[in-house]
């Protein structure tokens, strides 16, 4: 077996312990949780070796070199923000022996590899470029995913602690969460979709090659199936506002205080912020400064690492000098992962579209 | 605050508090934030025509032109540069500078302040804390205790009074400060980049192999920027990934040339740039140039292994040594490839892979003729056993060399040393206090009292006062 297989293991792994994740919150039966972690900790020895595999495959096939291991492309680099925000979690399930986190962090996790199957983007060892022949850039994009995996960690603690503590449907915070959870799982259907309609029924390998991402709902060519994709997004949307009480009980019964998910979404901005201004700021510009001679040049991406550092400087001074504890705060750091998606995705995909003469 | 107490400021008070709020950094930092937004949006120092087209897809025809007319006269279109944005950007730092001056002196007091024995009395009222009694005269127990401090990483200071020893230590102050060096590193690295872009140069050169050049070439405007020295290309080569038109390296051999004499030779690569007298010559790109004079270096080797290398242009000729077979290059190709009837086709101008057509004769009777590829040793070896090595088509190319000289860079990378201190002592680096009495407790035995504090990390340093009780109990 090759690398390809043992992540395909992990990937299949994980998605189903996206769904064990949720049901075990929804039926709190012990057993249901405990085969959720053993899964997600097979599927994480299984992508462990395929991460292994695919270096000794990039060195054999004479590629890559020995000093490179297999985190220079984006399939890559998301494959290894998948490991460390899984390593993550179950590091803090293990600290704080709870495991309904899971169900938060698993669909981030299952998001990530949907979006590699959808996108397209190629899966191949490619050699490198010389520009990318580098220590600093390796030690950027290393330190940058594992920043982002804490930031992804503290997206869904952050984004339960709104659903802890709030309690109004009026309330802004109570808005905010129940639409970016919305939008979470409206993404996740939407890509579970297209992947059922492309991946297993299309037949041309055209279709294979060409983005597919969204083709089966919002962005499908046929105006009716876009619209009833909007409107069902947005019955689902009402549902859960209606319906998000019922949520916080469910947390709530897991034992889940404020103040314990306060905490952790804090310390996992501690350790992300810190990685990330070294490894996603500093040694990015030192590599830009060594390869290009320019140690900062505005271009979107850099911009908008510098965006989302803003994002977590304010979060941590609002913390820290203006004492908010509670929804302010909570909404930051879930805006801040937002900002760390569009940065490395966002740009890719919408701002490199908007760019180019043709359509993306 | 009420009227008559703000009536009492001055102005420069005004100003100061001004600029001393946390609430005008929120601020700056969401005006920079979501204008750097339409920053990346619209590309930056772009074609008009492009950016037209990117305000199109957003805002429709219609609106798109006077929207690109409005954005332009603003500065949208090199914003990173416009006034108002170094106006953010002269506010931030003066919100960074005033904040940390602010608070600062008090934080330094805290810092440097000598930690002070604890009364008795305010043991209990402390969140760490603990109560052990043992049964021996605490005389018998100064020197263990004393031990176990140091072996949980502290040195503590001692004092008696009363028959009551105290021992008082604290760690890690200095982390408190972390987040003011963190500042210091921003003001720093801006301050860097400023002189940078007032005395800086960056620029461009394209240099022909075998080329020398005393100036390089503004990005602005391209004007010529002289050097105060030459520099010269002798020679450049790109390396493939093997059966793939990918380069995996490449690489020019420089030569810096000042008052006639040759002060430096280096061979630079994407990644390790040459310096020299301030300034930083890159690799950053390399292209073909047509040349006439181009020279096709080739290795002639006999069967019996006799050597010869060959210098020479298209229709030149050469022998292959103790033989009177002749070879004459009669085509050159920078990117040879055969269609799938044999025949050959050249599919760019960028030598991904040099080929030569040579026509061999022998005592002037045609042989056979076929092509050569620098990239393929497979096709130099000859019918009889002889081989002709293709070494370089050397004189086609340039190398791209971005040029740089930034007096301000070496505040940048102080500045990013700083700020990994900085940060590091923010983040990791916790305020450790711990106090710890020893009374006597009835006629023979003892009673220790420990009290601690901690700014960040206290599970840890719970672990390290439990590690502390359970020493001097099992020592009991």
């Amino acid at each position: 077996m090759g690398s390809s297989e043992f992540y395909g293991i992990a990937t299949l792994g994980y998605i189903t312990a996206m769904i064990v994740y949720i049901t075990y919150l929804v039926v709190k039966i012990e057993g249901i949780g405990k085969f959720a972690t053993s899964i997600t900790v097979l599927s994480f020895v299984s992508q462990t070796i395929a991460f292994m595999l695919r270096w000794v495959e990039a060195v054999q096939a004479g590629s890559r070199s020995l000093w490179r291991p297999p985190i220079s492309d984006l399939y890559e680099s998301i494959i290894f923000f998948v490991w460390c925000l899984i390593l993550g979690y179950l590091i803090i399930e293990f600290k704080y022996k709870n495991r309904s986190l899971g169900a938060f962090v698993t669909p981030i996790a299952g998001l990530a590899l949907a979006f590699i199957e959808m996108s397209g983007m190629s899966k191949s060892i490619e050699p490198l470029v010389p520009a990318l022949q580098s220590n600093w850039l390796l030690a950027h994009v290393t330190m940058s995913f594992v920043a982002y995996s804490t930031f992804a960690l503290s997206f869904a603690t952050g984004l339960m602690y709104l659903i802890v503590n709030t309690g109004k449907k009026t309330e802004p915070a109570y808005i905010f969460w129940t639409v970016t959870l919305s939008i979470l799982v409206v993404l996740l259907v939407a890509m579970g979709i297209d992947f059922l309609s492309f991946r297993v029924m299309a037949s041309s390998q055209q279709e294979f090659i060409k983005s597919y991402l969204l083709k089966a709902s919002f962005a499908n060519p046929s105006t009716g199936i876009a619209v009833l994709s909007w409107v069902i997004a947005i019955g689902f949307t009402l549902i859960v506002w209606n319906y998000g009480y019922a949520l916080k009980k469910i947390l709530l019964s897991f034992n889940l205080t404020p103040g314990i998910l306060d905490e952790i979404t804090y310390k996992a901005i501690a350790i992300g912020f810190p990685v990330f201004t070294l490894g996603g700021l500093i040694f990015g510009a030192i590599w830009a400064d060594q390869a290009w001679g320019v140690y900062w040049s505005w271009d979107p991406k850099e911009t908008w690492t510098l965006i989302t550092w803003f994002c977590y400087a304010f979060y941590l001074h609002a913390r820290f000098m203006r004492g908010w504890r509670g929804n302010k705060v909570a909404i930051a750091a879930v805006l801040g992962f937002v900002a760390v998606i569009f940065t490395y995705l966002g740009v890719n995909l919408l701002l490199s579209g908007l760019h180019s003469y043709g359509e993306m | 605050m009420d009227n008559s107490k703000a009536s009492k400021k001055t102005i420069i008070d005004r100003i100061w508090d001004f600029f001393a709020s946390i609430k005008l950094a929120a601020v700056i930092f969401s005006l920079i934030a979501l204008s750097s937004i339409i920053g990346t949006i619209i590309e930056q120092g772009g074609e008009a025509e492009k950016n037209l087209q990117v305000l199109t897809k957003l805002f429709g025809a219609s609106l798109a032109p006077s929207i690109y007319r409005i954005s332009e006269s603003l500065g949208f279109m090199d914003m990173y540069h416009s006034w108002w944005f170094m106006f953010f950007l002269v506010m931030f730092t003066a919100n960074l500078v005033i904040c940390s001056i602010e608070r600062l002196p008090n934080r330094l007091k805290a810092v440097r302040q000598p930690l002070k024995p604890l009364p008795l009395e305010k043991f209990g009222s402390y969140a760490i804390k603990n109560e052990i009694r043992i049964k021996t005269e605490p005389s018998g127990l100064k020197d263990s205790l004393r031990n176990a401090i140091k072996q949980i990483g502290f040195n503590a200071r001692e004092v008696s009074e009363n028959g009551t020893t105290q021992f008082y230590s604290q760690k890690g102050a200095f982390g408190r400060l972390g987040v003011y060096a963190t500042h210091l590193s921003i003001i720093l690295i801006l301050l860097g980049a400023v002189i940078g872009v007032f005395f800086g140069f960056n620029g461009f050169l394209n240099l022909p192999e075998g080329y020398t050049s005393e100036v390089a070439y503004s990005r602005k405007g391209g004007t010529a920027h002289p050097l105060g020295f030459s520099i010269k290309c002798i020679d450049f080569d790109v390396e493939y990934y093997k059966d793939k038109d990918m380069p995996k390296d490449y690489k020019s051999w420089l030569e810096v040339i000042k008052d006639g004499r040759i002060v430096k030779k280096q061979m630079i690569e994407v990644n390790s740039p040459l310096r020299y007298g301030g300034y930083t010559f890159y690799q950053s790109s390399y292209g073909m140039m047509p040349n006439p004079q181009g020279v096709f270096i080739l290795k002639a080797i006999s069967k019996s292994g006799k050597e010869k290398i060959v210098n020479t242009g298209l229709n030149g000729t050469f022998t292959i040594p103790g033989t009177k077979i002749k070879g004459e290059i009669t085509d050159f190709s920078p990117a040879l490839a055969f269609r799938k009837d044999g025949s050959t086709f050249t599919y760019n101008q960028m030598m991904t892979n040099p080929a030569i057509k040579i026509s061999f004769t022998n005592s002037g009777k045609k042989l056979y003729s076929g092509w050569l590829l620098k990239r393929y040793p497979q096709t130099w070896d000859l019918p009889e056993g002889n081989r002709v090595e293709f070494i370089d088509y050397w004189g086609a190319q340039y190398t791209g060399l971005q040029v740089r000289k930034d007096p301000g860079v070496w505040l940048v990378y102080l500045g990013c040393l700083i700020m990994s201190a900085g940060l590091y002592s923010a983040f990791f680096v916790s305020h450790k206090k711990i106090w710890v009495a020893l009374l006597p407790d009835g006629k023979k035995g003892s009673k220790i009292l420990i009290a601690a504090t901690v700014n960040k990390n206290r599970l840890s340093f719970e672990r390290n006062i439990d590690k502390l009780t359970s020493i001097l109990t099992k020592q009991a």
